[in-house]
This record gives C-alpha cells, structure tokens and sequence, in this order.
C-alpha cells in the first residue's frame, strides 16, 4: 500500500500549511443494539428508556456534549433543571454517549444497518439492528437585506453562542422573528446583561393574544412565558412587527423594523433573527422514509415506514422538549420488540402533540415576509447566489445546476426552506454525504477480520462475526 | 414557432445544444425541444473537461478539433461558464507508463497539438501535492475545464439569438419521416436530430448506446491545492475498455477552488444510486495520487450516465433508416469537449458543406454491420 | 463520554495574538468575545460570521492549526491552538 502519509502544503491566507500526520484510513466499528442519532430531549429519553430495558444503546451526536440545543450546557454552569435528572439517568442506563460525532452514510445489512459517521475527525462504523432518529431541527430563516451581515445571527444561534461562553453584556440586541422561542432567548440574553433594544414577533397581536388565552389548559406554559418575560421586562415587546433590513458596512449597527403602517430604524449591536423551527430529516429522507410537510412520518410507536427505524422529537414535527421526551420514552420502550407504549404516555403525547399544531399556525411566517428580500438579496450564504438570480428558475434543481444555489458545504439547509417559503420550491434528493466529510472518512474501509469495539460489558457482536 | 422548423434537435443538453448554434449559425430555423431543461441531464453531471483524447486516430481528430473550436468560442462565452485554460496533466506511475507518455507525446505533435513531457523534478512543482515517486507525465496546456450546465445554456442561448427556438418540459414520444411526435403534437420538418444521448436509444431502436454510470466527489474550496486537471494514464484503459466496473484517478481544479475528484464506470442500468464501495475504490484511487485530499472536506457526490457505444466513438450523422434522421449521440466521456466538433460536423453534413475532419468513423451506419445490433 | 466543562484558562493563538479562554469554550464563542464579528469572507469577499450556533450554516468556518472550513461553533478551544480568521490577510 503506498505511503499515506502527507506533508499537506495547501496554500491558505497566503501561507504553506503543513500536516504530518499519518492518515488513519481503517475506522472503528462498534455494534449496538440501538442507535440513536441526536442526544436532545428525545435522543436521551430515547437511549435511557432502551439502555433501562437492557439493550445495548450507543448514542451519536455532533455537539461537544450530551444536550442538543435546547438542553444546551452553559460553560461554567449547569443544565435546565428539567434536563438534570434525564442526563443522570442516561448516565446510569448504560448507553453509551459519542460526542463531535456526525451521521454521514446509512445502509441496510443483512442484520440491520451499517451507519458510516464521522467522529471527532475520523471514521466511525455502528453496526445497528434499530435507528431511532432524534436529529432535530434548525432554525427557519427568511432571507432579507442586509441579512449576512455579521452580528445578525438566529435567535436559537444566538443562545447556542451565549450557552458555549459568549459575552453579550452591554451588547445592544434586537431580536426580530417568531415563534416561542423568542421568549426563553430574551430572558436569557436580558440575564448575561444585553440591552434588549426591542423583542418583536411577526405574528399579529390578535394572534397571539388568542394564543395566551388558548393555554388555559397547560397554565404552567403561561405561568412559563410570564416569567420569561419578567427577565426582560423593561424592554418593549413587539407583536406584528417584523425586521425589513440590517444594515452596517462590517458588522451590523442599526436594522429597519416595521409594524405594517410605519418603518423606523434601531441601532443595535446584535440582530437575532428566525421564524421558527424546521425538522432536520435529512437522514431519514436518505434512508427512505415517508415524511410529510417537511416532517417524519411516525406511526403511534414512534416507528417510521422503513422497518426498524424510528423517529422522536422535533423531526417528526415541531413541538418542543416535553413532547420530545414522551417520543423518546415511547420509542426507547417500544424499540425492537414494538411493545406498545402506556395509554398515559399515549395521552399526554396527544395533548402536546394538539398544543404544538396551535402554535405553528398562531407562529406561520406572515405574507408581508415574501416581499423583503430584494433581487440584489443573497439567497444562498454558502455561494453568495441573489434572489433575482434564482427568482425565474421553473424548480429548485434548475436553480441548482445554473447558479450554484443550495450546492455549498450547508447542502441547502440554511436557503432552502426559506425559498420553499418564498417560491414554492420543493426539497431535492438526499445523497451520501449527508452533510460534509473529511474523503478520508469517505475512503475509509473495514479491515477484513475486523472486530467491533467492545463498548459493552456483554459480548457484543456476535451476529457480526 | 408558428412556421415550419428547418431542423428540431432533440435533447438540449450540450451536444443538442451545440448541434443547434451551428445550424442556427448555418441560417437554419431550429426548433430545439427538452423533457426537462437545458443541460439537466447527464450535461450536469459531466466534469466539464475539455481535452484532446488519443485513445483512435478518430477520436483525437474529433477532440483535437473540438478543443480548437473551444478556444475560439473563450471570448464570446459568459462568465458562468467559468472557462479555466488550466491544461491536463496526463500522470505517469512507473517508467513503463513514462513510455507510453512519450509515444503519446509524438501522437499528439503529429496532430498538431502542443505537449510536453515532464520529469518528476517538474511534476512536482508543477503539482506540489501529487505523492513523491511518481514517474514523470504529460502537459497539455491546450486542455481547459468549463461548468457544462452553463455552457449547454450559453449554447442555446447563442442559438436563440440566431432565431432557433427552445422549448422545455417536452417529451418526445416518437421520431417518423421528417417529423417528432409530441403528447399530441405532430411537429413537420426538413430533419430531425436525435441528441437524446443515453436516451437516444428510446427514440430511435438500434443506436448502441448504453448507460455507463459515473461517480463524481466535490469538496470544499481549497484554491491552488491543484492547478491541472490531473489524469492517470490508466484512464484511458478505463474509459475505453467495456469493463464492468472501474475506476481511474482524475482530480479537476474548478473556478471556485472546490476539487472535482472522479472517475469510475459501470454498467448497471439506470440505477443512480451512490455506489458507496465504487465511492470508496475511486477516493482510494485518488489517495494513491494525492494523499492530501483525505484531510479535505467532501460536500456532495453525484451520479450520471454516459451514453456509450462499443466502439467508443460517437455517433455522429445521417441514419438511413427513417428519412430526415440525423443522430448525434453517443459521446461517452467526452461529450462536452466533442460537443463543438460534433455541433459544426453536423451543420456541414446537412448543409452540404465539406467536414473539416473525416466525418466517416462517426457515421451510424457502421453499426448497422454489426452482427446482433439490429 | 460526556465532556466535563473546567473552567481553568488555556491559551489559544487567534489571528497570531496569544489569548487566555476558559477550558471549554467554543472558538466561535472565544472570537465573539474578542470582537471578531467577521470570522469568514464569502466565496465574493463579503464579511461573514455565525448565525445557527449549531453546525448547519457553515458560516463560522475558520482555520484551526492549520486546516481550513472548521466551524467554530462545533470547536472546544484546546491549549496551544492556533485560530486563523478572515481577519488575518
């Protein structure tokens, strides 16, 4: 076999580079029972409820720790407390947590799944029989002028920042967009000692008024969006009021806001902008299966139309962490001997699962949104392609081919569900890699007498020797 | 179009699209129709390399005289089509392939084309992250590298600007004497050109054109990494042997700094699929060439099909069968170099006028010989 | 495996200056903190910096020790690193 190892002299910022590091070609296999793909809210409940059962649950994530982002650890603190006795418990399961890991390839085997994954800058193999899919969702942005401009951030990037160690104290912040996730953002941002110059929420008053009054039924979520509010509670809170433009030369200074009649200007030192939550199921599309508006198909038992995976959490639809964890505690339970979850646990997924529909129609991006980005817009961050280039495409795939949009390292996630909003496009296929990978991850292959690793107290693997 | 059409051309991928500016060019009213649209098909999943290829006599003429009609079009070609005169570098392993550089540096001399070969002390500067130890390889300066789906469009837009018509989201249905059949429309004409590349097949049986299926990796932008389209003599055994499956190193520097590493073929249908053990054996491959790519970032792999005959040469010219018929397709892994060559031969065969190279290898009717075809 | 955040200070190299961050820290959060809004230049050589926090918009990509496209939000800080921003041209 040639020698792999390279003096890497590519040329950056007008310098050599040098890498000698020997390239490991060979990647690490481990068999489990379960994978779980994504450690939020439904990853954990999901792993925890499998381990508990005795199964051997290995958990992949791509964040430097156990969380997801609404569980997010902040640096020198704790965890929500809701989180706290969920990690313990994971802790305690047996499943076994891999950090800075992202899913890159899946397919089918004779005993389940072999799941290709980058860890930590190397190749990873999971042997699996089940999936349980808790990837998530990512914010829904809606491209405007002057959008890329540093300092205008998405809201939940904006907690992600401050969670892992950001200083917004002083900072001016206007936050413009929709969705309850303003809310825990601007208490959070109030507490580490930002201005909050304005909190504004796109949907109408009446909207959200109807909202509050619908949430007689769950009290402790009002009782939770009152003391929310309490944190910020100086600054003005805005309902039909939606950001027009950010403006600045390097970085952002002032942005345009608008209530529909009059338009005015905010200086501001941090834009946090977003419109809601979109599911992240770009795995399950690659391994097939069904999903509808944008969300995963999943029967009463979490189970998705491809055998042996299942799905929780926001992929299967937008509906926030409580939700997530009765997902997670019915697939965890139900994983690989399909047993039915409890009448309650069925129950309670019901209630939230009609909660959270009310609150992605009083939350819907408004019609005036269409008509901010102009033809000099950027669309696609990752290529620097404008609206108007892309405006007179018959479909997202003729877009693609021409002006390169949605063809970057973001895969479309970031431009695409904001111009499935604007111009009705529809998704394109998914293919491996599912998200960018090192070619020395993609070249990667299993040694002929390869052996998983031994993760597990029990023999692991015996199916696969 | 409300008159009659002189010719409709039949696929607006690149070669449809160059068949049509030439006999729009020739004063021909065109009528160009597409299922989809322009350079959506397997146009789009082409690397974009223009290069004269030596594998036959035939062959080179048609990409010796492509590639010139190429470097002609440069300045008249929009920017998105993102024309990069880099050159191939055609690499050698061992003193054996060091050989075979040579003879097919004197091969191209003869025809006129500019090459030289380099030893490993030049190859190296030349491509400082080629591995040691290699043997040395040939520089064609003349070869460049475009972005296909904007140069069919270009293509059709030149052809527009000249009077042709396009048409998208039209299937043909059938080819009959001097008219297509569309859904329910019967559409009259002097000639009929079948560019459908690996469809062609469908429109007019007995064309020995096959689906050969290819993957493609792009990374991520890391400009000067590589400065040539970099290609291992082994190439040409893979491209031009019908093997079931291989694959051959072949990395290409695009405009934007990203690296379009390929090549692998196989026959399997129309499965477009990735194929992640062929992904793997061609990233292997490319390894053995450039170790440094494995620390660069992979963003997306795609797959497509290249039309392919037994012969390995296009097919290109009148088909006897059915009055009017013109075939221009076939072009394997060069159809966006030969896409000119075969455009302007067309124009001339139906026109009348003299070829500027030997039109025979190319025309269809030598496969009507072939025992089983028909 | 879960990472266990300590908060006693390292050093990284940003943009050739030496910093002391806590242990833990993101880069992104790291160059956040020293002002750096403008992390990246798009491909036409506009000033970029993070927006999702998570790892989706590639958006906060800088160079560490050496390798280019890493995103800073996903990047604990490890000691002696060497951090290379648009800023450094």
């Amino acid at each position: 076999m040639p020698d792999r190892s390279c003096g890497w002299n590519a040329h950056s910022h007008g310098e050599p580079l040098v890498n000698p590091a020997r390239i490991e070609t060979y990647p690490e296999i481990v068999a489990a029972d379960v994978i779980v793909i994504g450690a939020g809210p439904g990853g954990i409940a999901a792993a925890t409820c499998a381990a508990e059962r005795g199964l051997r649950v290995v958990v992949v994530d791509r964040g430097l720790d156990a969380g997801g982002q609404i569980w997010r650890r902040k640096l020198g603190g704790g965890v929500a407390p809701e989180a706290q006795p969920w990690l313990t418990r994971l802790a305690a399961s047996g499943a076994r947590l891999i950090n800075e890991t992202f899913v890159v390839d899946v397919r089918p085997d004779a005993d389940g799944f072999e799941i290709l994954a980058e860890s930590a800058g190397r190749p990873l193999r999971v042997w699996a029989a089940s999936i349980i899919l808790a990837t998530g969702a990512r914010e829904l942005f809606i491209p405007f002028d002057g959008w890329t401009l540093p300092g205008v951030m998405g809201i939940g990037g904006t907690q992600a920042l401050l969670k892992s160690g950001a200083s917004f104290a002083g900072k001016r912040v206007v936050i413009a967009g929709s969705g309850p996730l303003m809310l825990p953002v601007a208490a959070s941002l109030a507490d580490a000692g930002a201005r909050l110059v304005l909190v504004a929420e796109q949907a109408s008053r009446a909207s959200v008024v109807r909202f509050a009054a619908s949430l007689w039924k769950t009290p402790s979520l009002l009782v939770q969006a009152a003391k929310y509010r309490a944190r910020f509670l100086t600054s003005t809170y805005a309902t039909g009021t939606w950001v027009t433009a950010a403006h600045g030369v390097d970085t952002v200074t002032s942005v345009s806001m608008t209530d529909g009649r009059r338009t005015w200007r905010e200086p501001t030192d941090v834009l946090c902008m977003g419109y809601g939550l979109v599911p992240n199921i770009e795995i399950a599309r690659l391994i097939g299966c069904e999903t509808r508006d944008g969300a995963i198909v999943v029967d009463s038992q979490q189970r998705t139309t491809v055998a042996h995976v299942l799905a929780v959490g926001e992929a299967t639809g937008i509906g926030g962490a409580p939700l997530s964890l009765v997902e997670g505690e019915i697939a965890g339970i139900s994983v690989g001997e399909q047993r039915p979850a409890s009448r309650q646990l069925l129950r309670r997924r019901a209630t939230l699962v009609a909660s959270a529909r009310r609150m992605l129609d009083v939350f819907a991006p408004r019609a005036e949104l269409r008509s901010l980005p102009a033809a000099g817009t950027i669309v696609c961050r990752c290529e620097d392609v404008t609206y108007g280039a892309v405006q007179g495409a018959a479909c997202a795939r003729q877009a693609k081919l021409y002006t390169r949009v949605g063809m970057g390292p973001c895969q479309g996630r970031t431009c695409m569900p904001g111009l499935e909003f604007l111009l009705a496009w529809q998704a394109d296929t998914v293919r491996s890699p599912v998200e960018p990978a090192l070619v020395s991850v993609l070249s990667s292959e299993i040694a002929d007498n390869a052996t998983p690793s031994f993760l597990f107290n029990s023999s692991v693997g015996e199916a696969y020797q | 179009m409300s008159q009659r059409p002189d010719a409709v051309v039949i696929g607006a991928g690149i070669v449809g699209a160059a068949c049509a500016e030439a006999l729009a060019r020739a004063g021909r009213r065109v009528l160009i129709l597409d299922a989809s649209f322009a350079g959506g098909g397997t146009t789009a999943a082409g690397m974009g390399h223009l290069v004269a290829m030596d594998d036959s006599p035939a062959q080179l003429a048609l990409t010796a005289y492509s590639t010139q009609l190429w470097t002609a079009l440069v300045s008249e070609l929009p920017s998105n089509v993102e024309y990069d005169a880099c050159g191939t570098l055609w690499v050698a392993e061992d003193e054996e392939q060091m050989d075979a550089v040579r003879e097919k540096q004197r091969t191209y001399a003869d025809s006129g084309i500019d090459a030289e070969t380099l030893s490993p002390a030049q190859l190296a500067e030349a491509e400082p992250h080629l591995r040691p130890g290699l043997a040395g390889a040939l520089r064609v300066p003349g070869d460049a590298v475009i972005y296909p789906p904007n140069a069919a469009l270009a293509l059709v837009q030149r052809a527009v600007e000249k009077g042709a018509q396009l048409r998208e989201g039209i299937r043909v249905d059938a080819i009959g004497p001097r008219e297509v059949l569309a859904g329910s429309e019967r559409i009259s004409c002097d000639c009929v050109i079948n560019a459908g590349g690996a469809q062609a097949p469908a429109l007019t049986p007995g064309l020995p054109i096959v689906p050969r299926k290819g993957h493609l990796v792009i990374t991520d932008r890391y400009p000067g990494f590589c400065r040539h389209q970099l290609v291992e003599l082994g190439y040409l055994a893979s491209a031009h042997t019908m093997t079931t499956e291989s694959v051959a190193f072949n990395v290409q520097p695009r405009a934007t700094g990203q690296l379009l590493i390929g090549s692998s073929r196989e026959l399997v249908g129309w499965d477009a699929s990735i194929n992640r053990a062929i992904v793997r054996k061609m990233l292997d491959r490319a390894l053995d060439f450039m170790p440094g790519l494995a620390l660069t970032s992979a963003i997306r792999s795609w797959t497509g099909f290249r039309p392919a005959t037994p012969d390995t040469l296009p097919l290109i010219g009148a088909w006897e069968e059915v009055p009017g018929l013109w075939i221009a397709a076939g072009h394997e892994g060069l159809g966006i170099t030969t896409s000119l060559g075969t455009g302007q031969l067309i124009a001339d065969l139906i026109v009348g006028q003299q070829p500027a190279i030997d039109p025979t290898p190319f025309a269809p009717a030598r496969v009507l010989s072939t025992a089983g075809v028909h | 495996m879960t990472s266990r955040i300590v908060q006693f200070p390292i050093t990284v190299v940003v943009d050739g200056e030496r910093v002391q961050v806590p242990n833990g820290i993101t880069v992104a959060a790291v160059l956040f903190n020293l002002g750096i809004t403008a992390v990246r230049q798009s491909v036409s050589g506009q000033p970029r910096g993070p927006v999702c926090g998570m790892g989706v918009c590639f958006e906060c990509r800088v160079t560490i020790d050496s390798r280019p496209h890493q995103r800073a939000c996903l990047t604990a800080v490890a000691d002696g690193m060497h951090i290379r921003t648009a800023s450094h041209s």
